[in-house]
């Protein structure tokens, strides 16, 4: 079914709430320098791979946003955003917009914001926020498993079955480790968690995975306060 | 009727010049913001290579005092990718560093699922940055998405006097300072500058292979100003970047239309939502090159590019698409070319498309390199050795 940009989706949220979160949108220090309008080229969409695969157009979402047209920013907001590859092949556009970037800032605001959509279009991707923002690395070797990757054939199977000895084949000391991509400094540790404590990233996740927001909080404090931080809490 | 030429894009060239660049040289604005006291600025060590960028403005790439940015895709999955930067320099004999005082740029989880922020993902670039520069090592960035990242989060902090206020808090609560680097460079970058050394080197003739290039996105559109580009590559109409190390090295380079589209990685797509990863790879990609190159290999030169282009061909494979391409990055095929092992150094084996019979084209005995490198794994088995080290890479 192809995207549905009628007024009526989104009915039931009022106008006023769809307006405050394109305010917030607006309010960002780069959207000034993202959107300077639209010429209805095309030459974004010609150059994006999400819109060869998904009824998704960087040009509807520059021409909204400049628009100002609250309703159909809110329904991009939610059905949207999340088909965008971030590639920022549109950044070619002649107007210097970067619809991407746009993207980018919407998103955030749906994250920020808990929307269901947000929510829903990351589903599945927890234990992948889980990695980062507890190790500081977003994939590790040992994530290699055929159940995770179907798709890409037996290759998996055979690294997963000989990953512990084919990582200690590798010649850099730093990469005989299969949790992380490579070997991670307590310290490093420490401080990742204290940047994620220091700007309101862990607020962010509390509002889109109570679940892993409290997971993360459990081995974020304990470390913490192992390293001497116990003054530190997330609530 | 008037009739106007025709220029075809061979016929046309791009003239840079800086003094025309539609954009600042953010070097002036970091060093005035030094001066305010407002940063520290990293410099690049001599000595150091020059290349030229988009718009004629002369960057500089260190040669050795690099702090190895890693990249937690190549380092996790792909780990031959890193391991030949690393190879390359020891070759050469010079001075790097591999840190454990780094993390990943975080930018793909950023992109992929926007749970941060602008001052947390500028708050995790400085204190990277810091961490090379108190040991005394200038960065180079091992994943394209961190380099185009990086470079972004460097513009904002200069633009940014809030942002650079909120940044400066967090650093002090770390005890590090604000700095930032006077370049930003990709390892690539630091490829292409060494190529004529590289060719010196070269021990693997390449001038039966075929190779397309994939440039990624986050390298040449992110910032697109600061990437390599040369008057004698494309006619400057694009990066030059792989292109010219694979020239340096006698590799013939096939041209393709789609050369521009992205790889198909997404960000979160390739995590969450591979069917479209997988279909736009295989069908805007590998079966347009092999339709109009038929190439050997793909090149490219960032984590996402080698992932989704390699990973996506099984299934590709399954619906009957016209693949079977190998693909790897320009750090290994420059370190092959140099001699180096292809499973011990380049660890060909956590590729997925059968690279074999490449490697046989190069005249390389794969059965016996692969038996080499089975005696070192069933030491490591039996307990004889814990771990290969860059010796036993070199036997």
């Amino acid at each position: 079914m192809g995207l549905d940009l009628s007024i009526n989706k989104y009915a039931d949220v009022s106008y006023d709430e769809k307006e405050r979160l394109f305010e917030e949108a607006k309010s960002d220090d780069r959207w000034h320098h993202v959107l300077y309008g639209c010429y209805e080229c095309g030459i974004c969409v010609a150059a994006c791979p999400s819109a060869r695969f998904y009824d998704f157009s960087p040009r509807v979402i520059a021409q909204a946003v400049a628009r100002e047209d609250v309703d159909l920013v809110y329904t991009l907001m939610n059905d949207s955003v999340w088909d965008c590859s971030q590639c920022f092949s549109c950044d070619r556009c002649p107007r210097q917009n970067s619809p991407g970037q746009i993207i980018t800032v919407l998103r955030e605001v749906a994250v920020r914001n808990g929307l269901q959509t947000a929510k829903d279009a990351l589903e599945g991707y927890g234990r992948i926020i889980y990695k980062i923002m507890s190790t500081g690395s977003q994939v590790s070797p040992d994530m290699l498993q055929p159940d995770a990757f179907p798709d890409w054939g037996g290759h998996v199977k055979e690294i997963s079955d000989n990953l512990d000895v084919w990582r200690k084949a590798l010649p850099p000391e730093t990469l005989h480790t299969t949790e992380t991509g490579w070997v991670v400094d307590d310290k490093t540790i420490i401080e990742l968690y204290l940047i994620w404590h220091m700007t309101g990233v862990m607020d962010l996740i509390e509002g889109i995975d109570e679940g892993l927001f409290m997971i993360l909080v459990d081995v974020m404090e304990e470390r913490l306060e192992e390293a001497g931080y116990d003054d530190i809490t997330f609530d | 009727m008037i009739h106007l030429p025709v220029l075809k894009a061979a016929d046309r060239k791009f003239q840079a010049n800086p003094d025309n660049a539609p954009t600042e040289d953010i070097r002036e604005e970091l060093f005035q913001l030094e001066k305010e006291g407002e940063l520290e600025v990293i410099r690049v060590p001599e000595p150091y290579m020059e290349v030229k960028t988009k718009f004629g403005r002369i960057k500089k790439i260190p040669v050795e005092k690099t702090w190895h940015h890693k990249s937690c895709g190549q380092c996790g999955h792909i780990p031959g990718y890193s391991t030949s930067i690393f190879w390359l320099n020891r070759a050469f004999g010079l001075d790097y560093y591999d840190p454990t005082d780094q993390t990943s740029c975080t930018a793909w989880n950023y992109y992929a699922s926007a749970t941060s922020n602008p001052e947390a993902q500028a708050a995790v670039a400085v204190r990277n940055f810091a961490a090379a520069h108190e040991v005394g090592y200038f960065p180079l960035i091992h994943c394209g998405t961190s380099f185009g990242h990086y470079k972004e989060v460097r513009h904002a902090l200069v633009h940014q006097p809030e942002l650079r206020r909120k940044v400066r808090k967090v650093m002090e609560k770390l005890g590090k300072k604000l700095v930032l680097p006077e370049e930003v460079v990709h390892y690539s970058e630091w490829v292409l500058a060494m190529k004529d050394r590289i060719a010196e080197r070269q021990v693997v003739d390449m001038s039966n292979i075929t190779a397309t290039v994939h440039p990624a996105c986050h390298y040449h559109k992110l910032i697109e100003e600061d990437a390599i580009y040369d008057s004698e590559i494309y006619g400057a109409q694009r990066t030059a970047i792989i292109t010219g190390t694979l020239q340096a090295l006698g590799v013939n380079v096939g041209d393709y239309s789609t050369w521009f589209d992205c790889c198909g990685f997404g960000f979160r797509h390739i995590l969450v939502s591979r069917d479209f990863s997988r279909s736009f790879s295989v069908q805007r990609k590998i079966e347009v090159m092999m339709e109009e190159v038929n190439p050997d290999i793909v090149v490219t030169h960032d984590t996402g590019c080698v992932t989704t282009l390699d990973q996506s061909q099984f299934a590709g494979k399954a619906h009957d698409k016209k693949v079977g391409l190998p693909v790897i990055s320009d750090s290994q095929l420059a370190a092959m070319a140099m001699g180096a092992h292809p499973y011990k150094v380049l660890q060909m084996h956590w590729h997925n498309t059968d690279n074999t019979k490449f490697m046989q084209k190069l005249g390389m005995d794969t059965d016996k390199l692969w038996a080499e490198f089975e005696l070192e794994t069933d030491k490591i088995k039996r307990g004889e050795k814990e771990f290969l080290t860059w010796e036993d890479a070199e036997k």
